[in-house]
């Protein structure tokens, strides 16, 4: 059981990627790669976890309390903010390809370039 | 490509990755054995140099502040990249009063609907403002916080109008308020510059004792100007989204 997360990590990004692949629409695209980039949330709080470790926080918790590894959660907050930055974009343009060639799948993008 | 050669291909990578992944864990610690060291330093040192509880807002506005400076950039620029790239395009033009057909009137959102938007509106910047202020002591903080103040916001518009959603955050203030909060955080760091420590050293009176809301120096003021830069940035992003759907339409004046 110990490198279960680690499997649903691998799990994570197959499925985004596949996703991704077969998609025929840009939106479902788009939420493909929010799903294939929520696998790094699984693998840095993977990396990061300790048995019997608790919550970074020692508002109500004795000093010297074992708990989880901070570094990994501000990196995973980092994550957060940077898909939200590209999701944002990445949907705008969306707009403007349906806008501009009159359909949002991928495969009719590719033919009517020009 | 066709999709079924583009799928065989697909299927070819990812056994490939499988394996390189399959092979990486096999060096890896087991899940939940923790060998550290950084977590274990930052917990013991953390409380002691900054007087904040929450290691995690120590690590992002403290120790790694000058990694969410950028990070509060890219945000920043996504915000100016929607409003670019959704801009008024030859051959497009806002909706007119007029615009819609004669006898038709805009679909009325529901009363349940604007009933429960309006109660939540409240509730929902007050808790958006206790993430943004209590950075220091709980798991909170600028980000989440300005995403909650943010979705204040949007409420008004589900439980309105668009153009009721306009008014309340005109694009110019919400404009100056993002460029304030993002240039807080570098400001911030400047009077550290000032006070003679290195750029974005906590320069502040630490406050006492550690783990008071008033305790932490410069991480509670970086995340308040974080959390008034994400909270304008999500609201800008989301009124050029609606702004696509609501007010502009195709067709020469």
């Amino acid at each position: 059981m110990s490198v279960l997360p680690f499997i649903v990590v691998a799990w994570i990004v197959g499925a985004g990627l596949y996703g991704i692949i077969t998609s025929r629409h840009l939106v479902h695209q788009i939420i493909s790669l929010i799903v294939l980039q929520s696998s790094t949330y699984v693998l840095l709080l993977a990396v990061g976890f300790h048995v019997n470790g608790v919550a970074p926080y020692f508002s109500d918790i004795p000093r010297g309390t074992r708990t989880v590894d901070p570094v990994v959660q501000a990196l995973a907050l980092t994550d957060v903010v940077v898909e939200a930055a590209v999701t944002a974009l990445l949907l705008a343009f969306a707009i403007q390809a349906h806008k501009r060639f009159g359909s949002v799948d991928p495969e009719e993008l590719r033919q009517l370039r020009g | 490509m066709t999709p079924l050669v583009r799928r065989r291909v697909f299927t070819v990578g990812i056994a490939g990755l499988l394996a390189f992944y399959g092979w990486g864990l096999s060096g890896l610690p087991a899940f939940g054995d923790y060998r550290g060291p950084y977590g274990f330093l930052v917990d013991a040192l953390a409380i002691h140099q900054t007087h904040a509880t929450g290691i995690v807002s120590a690590v992002n506005f403290f120790y790694r502040g000058f990694d969410t400076l950028g990070e509060e950039f890219i945000l920043f620029i996504a915000a100016t990249g929607v409003a670019t790239v959704l801009r008024e395009l030859r051959g497009e033009h806002d909706r007119e009063e007029n615009d819609l057909a004669e006898g038709r009137a805009a679909t009325l959102t529901s009363d349940a609907v604007r009933m429960s938007a309006l109660v939540f509106v409240g509730p929902v910047l007050v808790m958006g403002w206790f993430l943004t202020t209590h950075a220091q002591t709980d798991p909170s903080g600028g980000f989440q916080g300005g995403v909650v103040m943010a979705t204040a916001v949007i409420l008004v518009y589900l439980g309105g109008q668009f153009l009721v959603f306009e008014r309340l955050s005109p694009i110019d203030v919400a404009d100056a308020a993002e460029a304030v909060g993002a240039g807080g955080f570098v400001l911030v760091g400047l009077g550290a510059l000032m006070a003679g420590a290195a750029y974005l050293a906590d320069f502040l009176p630490l406050g006492s004792p550690a783990g008071a809301v008033d305790a932490s120096g410069t991480i509670a003021l970086i995340s308040f100007f974080v959390g008034v830069e994400v909270a304008m940035a999500f609201v800008l992003i989301a009124n050029e989204l609606l702004e696509q759907t609501i007010v502009v339409r195709k067709g020469s004046r």
